[in-house]
């Protein structure tokens, strides 16, 4: 398929196919940021984790609206608003969920995953009831729109350099608060060792709720960044959560670092194979290959040690 | 915990008997043609609901890929059946006369070399049977050996049963992509669409269905039932006990597959079509909910959750078609919060003892059908 | 094209009056005080045992209000809802009120098999309007044929099929496609195009035929290529394009996928009014989540836009927001959905009877001048002909309709030399 190309043009092919799987794989360390806290370091299976993320889109979309009918001089910043509501919108409700219903289940993971399929069903369907069947498109701000040229062929959308900028930000701030702060080293206490943190004074409750908002807050903050790049629909949630599992666990569930990791291996790989191969049989090697090397290594890429 | 090996308690014969009076006798006098068909395709949920308590309730493995295996038997029949329709007199309109109509729209002149067993009604058999165990024993020789348990291999089959159906869509020509396999009409010659046809399909599948009951009930009751919930409450000391656990969960996690792809190749039979919309994620998890709805302990729970998580269904969707998906969502939250043994661990928890009051006087008190006590949550492993 | 043409070009004044009193005058004649007396006895009209009584008659909705495709299905449930509630205004069908049953598809295919069972075992709809994807006519269509009901079914759809029981109101693939394609030669002088789709069975047949008739006018396909339904990364095909410079994009992403792909093509940089790009699957119901400033300068080839400038279209567009709100956009085939019982309605009059043998006897021939898109009539095989047109995406989310074909396109389910 390169005959007939100049070196310079299959130089620019390659170089914008490498900004592709950039893009790829900011998208996938956003999804799974979320979920690495919650599933990673709490055990919790959040099967409604795309809707937590659809809940920021949805967010998003009205702030979009607010700033265009109110406030339209603002309407270039709007985004930003955008994102902090849909943290503090997501994480409110990861919170109430936590307390109604995730904090009855610790002892049992494998029920989180049926208890939050339910609710996934439930916000679903309040989403169709309350926002509409049909899909909402999010306006973006002019300086959102378009690309930079950096030569004749290569154009870098600036969607994408947001979406990376903002994964390194969020990417930072969790590693901050998880290894470097003092309600970090509580929740990785919390989770190694429940009843002995609790013993040394954690309010392992306490702890629980925020880690579980702050994971639910993350997913809204990237279903926030995704109005740029996908739909915004009722079920739109539900595209994600397979791939965000996997990227977790390739990972190794308890690894922040092997959760990027991860999603850059599977990123790479599934659009390097998308651009020698159709989509679909591209999607299917990707995830053949993953499920292959997790029974090779079942505890996936990173394993953090510790004695139980 | 009794010695010995009681196949089943006397109580259990009653349930037995009750289920099978529910199935043969009420529901095909109370039920007009077209609601004993739908309840037909309930039941063979049950069959992979069945396998889920085994697996699942009994060893503590969750398997979210059950669609796999459901699909694979479906498909299997399926195949057979298509063929069957597709003779050469049916199809003299096609570019290619005698192979399936959506090959001939996706320019396939011959039929794949695996769709060839698939002429003979034994093949097909021994194919729904054979295939899906292969299938498992690879997943679970690769999980298993390796020690992979409770949310990685739940996570694991959750990812092939989507593999599956995105290459079952994406491979059109060979399986009638996303639309399925449709259009299925005769068995043998014999027409399985009419209301007369239907109604034996129904009896055959619920004596299949009561056949693997027993089976299944046989598995638990003997020894190696009891090693399975040694392992699944605590799979080391089990190990060094000196038992390969692996071996012993990849021959339930087989039985299972087989019982979802006797499940499956009945669903086909009844319904008339398969499609890859029950191999995926959904209907996967779907079929976890029954067990669970019914009790994941018990396999009489599971049958009866399947009824009514798919009754409930069908009634909120026909009453409140806008609002259904939240009764249901409501319902698998409310299940898992506050009965987490299902419909059978109500059973046992309230009307048991008041049966065994007035039933049995000084006998000791059966504690059945589930060998723990329905208080106890089921203990399953953070790894 | 055959000899049946003779209602070309422009409708006018004249017949345009004739065709609506065509459609008017059963209702006028049967609307005053004496409506039952003068409606035919039940007996007459259903010998069959429909759920017909003498002051009404009921049919079926059946269309996913909730799971993945309501989306795309509201749309066509409103519509129907709409042409229901104008024909009971008129004095509904034989005199008789229609009364509807919606069921819920669920997006789940063999629930929508179990649902029409149920419409037409139990409640003996004397039609089902209803269906949107492939995968869910595919899994009724044993049902219907079985149980002997009838469907109209609005979707745009890959042909390669054609039933008794089916009346198909939305166009098969060779009448969107065939005219589309010819047009983008003419117009655009286009040589190579590159084909998209979404994985499955519509976008793969439609763009077999794509394929097939460039290759008949010896111009290229340089590429193909196909997404899993709800694939949100299209970043590497993008890439395939700019390498390969087609001179069309020939896209048939369905769903949530088309967001994605629309948004993506506009921040790589592909400038849609410089880079000619062909839908056939992106209706202004579509555009609402894509947004217009995304897909602005695009062509969509279908039968009905909703800036369709003609009285007909006028009237059901105000219709359809007075019922359902200003705000409300109106693609092909939720006009396809409305189509369907107004055709039922002239069909059964023409037949004098409710019973479905005789409905689908009557059916080829049907002639509905009021229609939105314009004048339609049922052919032999169960399709509409039709007029194709193309129409080019503004910002504002609404399509300009730039071209339609002199003719009606006659449906041919099954394409000589395009299988």
């Amino acid at each position: 398929m390169f005959e007939g190309y100049t070196l310079a043009e299959l130089g620019s092919i390659f170089a914008m196919q490498g900004f592709a799987g950039l893009i790829l794989f900011s998208v996938f360390v956003l999804m799974a940021l979320g979920l690495a806290i919650i599933f990673g370091q709490m055990g919790v299976i959040n099967m409604a984790h795309g809707e937590f993320m659809i809940l920021g889109a949805y967010i998003t979309y009205f702030t979009s609206n607010f700033f265009l009918n109110y406030l339209p001089a603002l309407f270039s910043v709007y985004f930003f608003v955008a994102m902090i509501l849909a943290f503090v919108g997501a994480g409110a409700l990861g919170m109430l969920v936590e307390w109604g219903m995730i904090r009855h289940l610790y002892r049992r993971p494998l029920d989180t995953l049926l208890a939050t399929w339910g609710l996934s069903l439930m916000l679903q369907q309040f989403y169709r009831s309350v926002f509409g069947a049909r899909e909402v498109g999010v306006e973006l701000p002019q300086w959102l729109i378009g690309s930079l040229p950096v030569t004749d062929v290569i154009e870098v959308p600036i969607n994408g350099l947001f979406v990376m900028a903002l994964t390194l930000l969020i990417t930072v701030a969790v590693a901050v608060l998880m290894y470097r702060s003092r309600w970090g080293k509580q929740v990785r206490a919390v989770m190694q060792n429940r009843v002995m943190a609790g013993a040394v004074g954690i309010d392992t409750e306490k702890v629980d709720r925020y880690t579980f908002g702050i994971g639910c807050g993350i997913a809204g903050v990237a279903g926030s960044a995704f109005t740029m790049v996908g739909s915004t629909g009722p079920t739109s949630g539900q595209l994600y959560i397979v791939d965000t599992f996997l990227v977790v666990v390739f990972g190794g569930a308890q690894s922040l670092l092997g959760t990027i990791a991860s999603a850059f291996v599977i990123s790479q790989a599934q659009s390097t194979m998308e651009f020698f191969l159709s989509g679909s049989m591209a999607k299917v090697l990707t995830l053949l290959a993953v499920v292959g090397i997790l029974m090779l290594r079942p505890q996936g890429l990173f394993v953090l040690k510790v004695r139980r | 915990m009794r010695s010995g090996n009681i196949f089943l308690k006397r109580n259990e014969v009653v349930f037995v008997v009750i289920l099978s009076a529910l199935l043969l006798v009420v529901f095909p006098m109370a039920l007009d043609s077209f609601r004993l068909n739908l309840v037909g395709k309930y039941l063979t949920y049950a069959f992979v609901a069945l396998g889920l308590v085994l697996c699942w309730g009994n060893a503590g493995i969750l398997s979210l890929g059950q669609g796999i295996f459901f699909g694979l038997g479906g498909y299997g029949m399926a195949m057979f059946l298509k063929l069957e329709a597709s003779s050469p007199e049916h199809t003299a309109i096609q570019s290619t006369p005698g192979i399936p109509d959506f090959m001939d729209w996706n320019q396939i002149t011959e039929l794949p070399a695996f769709w060839l067993p698939f002429h003979s009604l034994t093949l097909t058999i021994v194919a729904i049977l054979v295939v899906p165990a292969v299938f498992a024993w690879i997943i679970g020789v690769a999980m298993f050996k390796r020690r992979v348990g409770g949310v990685y291999f739940a996570i694991i089959t959750q990812a092939i049963a989507a593999i599956l159906t995105i290459l079952i869509v994406g491979q059109q020509g060979y399986t009638g992509g996303i639309n399925g396999i449709t259009d299925l009409r005769t068995l043998k010659g014999w027409d399985i669409r009419t209301d007369f046809a239907k109604e034996v399909l129904y009896f055959v599948n619920v004596a299949l269905l009561l056949g693997c009951l027993l089976l299944a009930q046989f598995v638990r009751r003997s020894k190696y039932g009891r090693i399975l919930v040694a392992i699944r409450d605590k799979e080391d000391r089990v190990r060094f006990s000196g038992y390969d656990v692996s071996n012993f969960k990849i021959f339930i996690f087989c039985f299972a597959s087989v019982l979802a792809a006797i499940g499956g190749a009945m669903f086909t039979l009844q319904v008339g079509f398969m499609s890859p919309s029950f191999v995926g994620i959904v209907p996967s998890i779907e079929m976890v909910i029954y067990c669970a709805v019914g009790g994941r302990l018990s396999l009489f729970g599971a049958v009866y959750g399947t009824l009514f998580v798919n009754y409930a269904k069908t009634i909120f969707s026909e009453s409140f078609p806008e609002l259904w998906l939240f009764a249901m969502g409501a319902l698998f939250i409310g299940v898992v919060m506050a009965f987490p043994n299902g419909l059978a661990g109500l059973w046992q928890a309230y009307a048991q003892p008041w049966f065994d009051r007035i039933g049995q006087r000084g006998a000791p008190r059966p504690i059945s059908p589930a060998p723990i006590s329905p208080t106890a949550a089921p203990a399953e492993r953070r790894t | 094209m055959s000899s049946d043409n003779h209602q070309n070009g422009l409708p006018s004044a004249l017949r345009r009056k004739l065709l609506m009193g065509m459609a008017a005058l059963p209702a006028a004649a049967l609307l005053p005080k004496a409506a039952f007396a003068q409606a035919p006895a039940t007996s007459a009209v259903n010998t069959t045992g429909l759920a017909v009584t003498d002051t009404t008659v009921r049919v079926g909705i059946l269309h996913s209000v909730t799971g993945t495709m309501a989306i795309s299905e509201t749309g066509s449930v409103q519509a129907e809802k709409l042409a229901i509630s104008q024909i009971n205004e008129m004095g509904g069908v034989l005199g008789r009120k229609i009364e509807f049953i919606q069921e819920d598809g669920a997006s789940d295919w063999p629930n929508f098999a179990e649902k029409a069972k149920k419409l037409l075992v139990n409640d003996k709809a004397a039609a089902v309007f209803g269906c949107w994807t492939s995968a869910s006519r595919k899994a009724v269509l044993p049902v219907f044929e079985q149980y002997n009901g009838m469907l109209y079914y609005p979707t745009f759809y890959e042909g390669l099929e054609q039933s008794k029981n089916v009346i198909y109101t939305g166009q098969e693939a060779t009448q969107q496609i065939l005219s589309g394609i010819d047009w983008v030669v003419k117009e655009k002088k286009a040589k190579s195009f590159y084909l998209l789709g979404s994985d499955y069975i519509w976008p793969r047949t439609s763009n077999k035929i794509a394929r097939k008739h460039i290759e008949k006018n010896s111009l290229k396909v340089v590429g193909e290529e196909y997404f899993p339904l709800g694939h949100t990364q299209f970043n590497s095909v993008i890439n395939k394009i700019k390498l390969t410079k087609p001179d069309v994009i020939y896209a048939i992403i369905v769903g949530g996928s088309n967001v994605a792909f629309y948004k993506q093509m506009k921040a790589a940089g592909i400038d849609l009014s410089k880079q000619t790009l062909v839908t056939i699957s992106v209706t202004e119901d579509e555009i609402l989540g894509i947004g217009g400033e995304n897909i602005a300068g695009a062509y969509a080839c279908m039968k009905y836009f909703q800036s369709l400038d003609n009285p007909n279209n006028k009237d059901f567009v105000a219709a359809f927001k007075k019922m359902w709100g200003e705000n409300i956009v109106i693609g092909d085939v939720t006009q396809a959905a409305y189509l369907g019982p107004w055709l039922w309605k002239l069909t059964v009059e023409k037949a004098g009877s409710f019973d479905i043998d005789k409905v689908a006897a009557a059916s080829p021939g049907i002639e509905f001048g009021k229609a939105p898109e314009g004048y339609v009539r049922i052919h032999e095989n169960h399709h509409l002909w039709s007029k194709t047109r193309v129409g080019k995406a503004k910002l504002d989310g609404q399509y300009e309709v730039i071209y339609e074909t002199a003719d009606l396109m006659e449906p041919d389910p099954f394409p000589k030399g395009y299988q």
